[in-house]
Formats: C-alpha cells, structure tokens, sequence
C-alpha cells in the first residue's frame, strides 16, 4: 500500500464484517448489517493510525474484528506475520498477548468486584507463569508506569476518578507487553482538563515501550494531535486514509472535508466568517447500504455516477487515499472558501 | 428589542446543597448572573463544575430533598422564581422559560407519539383547542427542519434519529413562545455533522424568535461560535465572565487561561505535547473559604488559600474571581 520499505506490523486486506439479520418465524437469514465492509489498511510499527467518524459508522467494529475480537466475515488480517483468520483457537490465544485493546468507559470495562492489583495482574495470570511475588512486582511496575500510586493497589475501580480509571485500563492493556494496542475512544468519556493527561501518557508510553496504535476516536482535534497518518470511515468503508498534515490540510473526499468543517474551532473571531459545510439527513442505515457511493445520499457534489457505481478507494498523492469518483485531475471542490452555500436548513 | 438595561432573567447569589449520606455537598455557591433580552449566554466547566445544577435550581427542577437551595434570588419579569409556589411556578416553567436537555434519547417519553408530546405543552399553557394545539405542532415541526411534519405527528420517538429527535425536543422548548431558553448541552450527544446542524439552525431560530438563550457546554469550540457572553464555571462558582471575544482574546483566570491551552485544534500551529491541568476537580464538601481551584493552580500563593476570591471588574463586561494578574504575573494588590 505504501512504498515505506518498513514492513507494516499489522496489514488488513479486504476485511469484512457483516452480522447477519433473521427475521420471521423461521428466523431466516434476510440480510446483513455490513458494519465493515471491504477495507484495506496497514499501520506500521511504531505509529499511530487514527480512525474516525461518526457513531454507527463501524470504527469500533473495525478494530475489533483487526484484532480477532469477532469471526471475521471476509478478508484477512496479518498482525507481525501471521495471518489471524488462519489460526485456530490455541495458536489465537497465544497471539493475544502481542495485541491488546483499551476501552471506551472505563467505569465497565473494569470489574467492579476486583481489586486494581487483581485487574492488572488478570491476562498475567492467563498468560504467563509467574509466582505470585514476581506477578505482583510486575503489577506495581505497570502502576508506575501509568503514574498510579502503588498504595492504592488494594482499592477498587469505584474508588478511583474516571481518569484514574483508564489508567488503570491501560495498564492492563500494558501488562503482557504488547506490540499492537486497539484504543476504543479511550478519551470520550473524560472531561477535557483529564483527556489531555491520558493523551499524553498513551504518547509516553509509546515512546517507552514502541507501541503501535490504531487510535479509534470522533474527536478530530484529539486525532490531530495524537495520529500519524488518519483513515476517514464512513457507513463501513474508508473514504480517505493520508498521513495526518495532509488530510487536514488538503481534504479530498467530500465527507472529510464536510466533517472537518463541521468541527467547531475555539475562536470567535474566525468561527465568525468560517463557512461550515453542513450536510443534510442522517446517515443511512448499514443494513441498507444505498447502490454506488456510500455517501452518495448526503454528498454535496453526488451526481448520477456516485449513485451506480462504487468508487474505487485508489492512491491519489503518495500515501494520500480516496474513494471518489470526482477526486484526481479533475477535482470538484466542497472547499470552505470556493463554493458557496452548499446545504442550508 | 434588546435595550442595553433591561433584563430578562436576574439571578443573585444562588446557594445549592444536596445533602447526602456522606454530608452536604456545595454545588452552587453564590452564583450570580443576569441575562439579556436576545442574547446567547454561554455557560462553559467541566461535568461537577454546577453549571447544569444552576441552571436546574432557578427554575425548581431539582427534588428536595436532597437538593436544598439555601440562598440567592431569582428575577424573571418581576418576579422571584424560588419565592413563588409550585402552581406558578408550573406555569413559567415550559412556557415562558424554556428547557432543552442533553440526551434526546431519554428525554422523551417513548410510550407517546411527538404530536401528543409536542401538543402537551401547547394545550396546557396556551389553552389551545386539540385541532389548534395539532396545527401549531405541526408548524413548529417544520420550522426545526423536520420534513413531512404533518405525518411526523403520529411517530413515535424510536421513529426518530438522534439529530431529528433532538429537533423535536427543541420544537417543544419552542412551543409556547418561551423568552428564555436554557439549553443544557444541547448537542454533546450528537456527532460533529448533525451538532453542526443542530447550531445551524439554533443560530436562525434565535434571528427569528428574539429569544434569550443560556448554553450550557463544554466545548469552548461551540461558545466560540454561539455565544455573545461566557461565563466560566468551576467548584461551583463563576470564576470568569466575560464577551465572547475578550474572553478568547484575554483569558484573565488560570482556569480559562489552562482550558484553552489544554484543546488541541484541527488548524494552525500542532504541539508536539498536550498542556494538562494537573489533578482533579474539587469535591466541594464545604462552602468554599478558599479558591476553589488552588489546588491545580500553578500560580497559586499564600492568599489562595486563605480567602475566596471575590468577582473583580476588570474591563467593562469583564470580571474574574482571581487574586493573580496575568498582566504583571503577580498578584493583585489586596
């Protein structure tokens, strides 16, 4: 996909996700809610992917099923080499120490029942054979690591602040030492002063440790800070994937360039005369996809093209990729500064 | 409409206390704010800092007990809204003060249709007849965006998307004319796309309506697009307020001053590291007798924590509860 001579650390090939609908008295299979469906990527080691768009759009099916959370429909996922749709239980769970996840809502992602010791020592326990004193010297090193105070080994998660919480959450995630770490919206559920802490320690500890992120958010001033190269998902594909400076810079698919406009910026004086190119409707439902381009429904420039054929997902500048018919030579803009009122309620 | 003087809504010194199994809890500690004719007032803290609470206490929303408003006064058109009876008080709230709240999700009943609850409020308060309350309902459908609102009527709210719903629950705040909206979160729930929608539409009401409007939020990027004046809360307390320009051109409380740096931007210059504000906001189990921000302060001395800082004028339209002065970086003189 990119002519890096680096090797991708994780590499997904046509990857599809659909869960299947029954309806009826004989429960009969009559259709699929494609949640993912048919993309293609590689995050390389060391960097950190973001994935955004908007809820209901599969991001966070997307990095499930990478990471073999779900049976995969169709395509393949290759983490370090080894192709995970190919592997059976055994060979999986032996792969799972190198890719780990950490969640969303950390007040349910932590059992409320255990102690943080506990919690961190968990895939310790699962994975490793450890004595119980190594296991806790290891628990304390994670505290550490994630700027926990060790005294409160012995509490439980309902004592600790939300931010305090995915600490904790990502020390659990820290705690086989892997290569590949799936970040679930990781900062949606804090408050701002407390998402820039957790921000900057998932940069040090990528840093210390040379993780590789696929950093999943809708926050697109947060992805800007944190990602290295940003894939655009919208109603289960990607719409563009560029290195992060050019994909904010230069916008080429119409829903980038409506998304980031549609962020609004803390400052009065240039939100003042700022044109936001605001879309119409709701994004249709994935289990009813329209024929052509996904986004042909919402899309300001959607001509009868977008609505019978799907655009390719094709490389248009090195490393920049966009599914649509309309971007190359001949680029029709949605610019904030060129065309006018494109959508107005 | 609007002439310099007059206000709609005065509040002074609200007091708000939940009394728990674990003691009282100072949420709202003499706030004091008023509102304008036609202005957008944007009330900006993070989740704790009493902002939804203040807004809730004015117009009795709270259960008491264990909400316990201690103090203050509320002015709405002449009169004081904790001092009425509940009867009154019922006929202000939904009419001339109106309430959006953050979750279109739960805060619609989903066992009725959206005409039965969109026509609520008008045959109550307005004393419609079922065929006027219908008409109107569905001409207040139309004018939030929402297509084909005569057939709407009959939807039920799981018939709805989360924008439209959103829609709907502005339609009913809309209902009876109300001169004061308060907006709690509005669009926190929403994504960017259907958000940006959503204060499109807020913006054009607000031309043809002439309302006031208090917006409660987070996010400094919607006041900085919305809001004629800002309020900054924290601990309970209003620490800043001012225009919206001066507040983002000239952040005078290390609080704002922090809370801007601290959000990253989708243009301009990119830091290679976040700036944070260091620890956790404050649980507030007394009336504050210090600053309530001291603590996270990186400018905090000796004064800090020995007195509350009171509001101080520092420009016209421009106060902030703070006893440094970014100007000099010293304190101010006492």
């Amino acid at each position: 996909m990119s002519d890096t001579a680096q090797a991708p650390l994780v590499q997904v090939r046509g990857l599809k996700m659909h869960f299947p609908i029954h309806a009826g008295l004989f429960r009969r299979h009559v259709g699929d809610i494609k949640a993912v469906d048919d993309i293609s990527l590689d995050i390389f080691e060391s960097e950190t992917l973001g994935l955004v768009g908007e809820s209901g759009c599969g991001k966070s099916t997307a990095g499930r099923a990478i990471i073999s959370l779900y049976t995969i429909t169709d395509g393949s996922v290759e983490i370090d080499g080894v192709d995970l749709a190919q592997l059976d239980s055994n060979s999986l769970r032996a792969m799972r120490p190198k890719m780990q996840m950490i969640f969303q809502d950390p007040q349910a992602s932590l059992n409320p029942r255990m102690s943080v010791a506990s919690i961190i020592a968990e895939p310790l326990v699962e994975h490793m054979s450890l004595s119980s004193s190594e296991r806790l010297a290891r628990v304390y090193e994670l505290m550490d690591a994630v700027g926990l105070n060790r005294a409160f080994a012995e509490r439980f998660p309902h004592e600790f602040s939300g931010g305090q919480r995915q600490r904790i959450g990502i020390a659990r995630a820290l705690a086989l030492n892997p290569k590949f770490i799936v970040c679930d919206e990781p900062i949606a559920a804090l408050d701002v002063s407390i998402q820039a802490q957790v921000v900057n320690l998932l940069e040090d500890l990528q840093k210390q440790f040379g993780l590789t992120y696929l950093f999943i958010s809708h926050d697109l001033s947060m992805v800007r800070h944190i990602a290295d190269r940003v894939a655009v998902m919208y109603l289960g594909k990607i719409v563009e994937l560029a290195p992060r400076d050019t994909l904010y810079s230069q916008p080429l698919h119409p829903y980038t360039q409506a998304l980031l406009s549609a962020v609004p910026e803390p400052d009065p004086v240039s939100e003042k005369d700022r044109r936001h190119i605001i879309l119409k409707g709701d994004v249709p439902s994935p289990a009813n996809t329209p024929t052509g381009c996904n986004f042909c429904t919402r899309c300001p420039i959607a001509e009868d093209i977008c609505r019978q054929i799907d655009p390719e997902f094709r490389e248009i500048t090195p490393g920049q990729f966009v599914a649509c018919h309309f971007v190359g030579e001949t680029t029709k803009s949605t610019g904030e500064n060129t065309t006018g009122t494109i959508a107005q309620h | 409409m609007s002439d310099g003087a007059a206000t709609v809504l005065d509040v002074k010194d609200l007091r708000t206390v939940f009394q728990t199994g674990q003691g009282e809890i100072h949420a709202v500690n003499s706030v004091s704010f008023d509102l304008k004719p036609g202005e957008l007032l944007g009330v900006v803290g993070e989740s704790g800092s009493g902002k939804s609470v203040t807004m809730m206490s004015l117009i009795g929303l709270l259960p008491s007990p264990p909400a316990d408003i201690q103090g203050g006064h509320v002015n709405f058109d002449g009169l004081d809204l904790l001092n009425i009876d509940e009867d009154d008080l019922r006929a202000i709230r939904g009419a001339r003060i109106g309430f959006i709240f953050q979750d279109p999700m739960t805060s619609l009943n989903p066992v009725f249709t959206i005409g039965f609850q969109l026509m609520e409020p008008l045959r109550m308060h307005m004393g419609l007849s079922k065929a006027a309350a219908r008409k109107r309902a569905a001409e207040l459908l139309d004018l939030v965006g929402i297509a084909d609102p005569h057939k709407r009527l009959s939807d039920y709210p799981h018939q709805f998307s989360g924008g439209m719903r959103q829609r709907v629950m502005i339609a009913i705040a809309l209902a009876c004319d109300p001169k004061v909206l308060i907006a709690d979160e509005p669009t926190t729930a929403l994504d960017v796309t259907i958000q940006a929608q959503i204060i499109d539409l807020m913006k054009d009401l607000r031309r043809k309506l002439d309302m006031a409007i208090v917006w409660i939020t987070h996010d400094l990027g919607v006041i900085a697009g919305i809001a004629d004046r800002v309020i900054v809360m924290y601990g309970g307390q209003i620490v800043e307020h001012a225009p919206v320009e001066e507040l983002f051109a000239n952040p005078q409380h290390p609080y704002t001053r922090a809370l801007l740096q601290t959000v990253p931007s989708i243009r301009g210059g990119r830091s290679d590291r976040l700036r944070v504000i260091d620890g956790q906001p404050p649980i507030l189990l007394e009336a504050p007798s210090q600053c309530s921000f001291q603590a996270r302060c990186s400018h905090a001395f000796d004064r800090c924590r020995r007195h509350d800082p009171a509001r101080l004028t520092i420009s016209p339209g421009h106060d902030v509860a703070c006893f440094w002065d970014p100007a000099t970086g010293e304190p101010r003189d006492e």
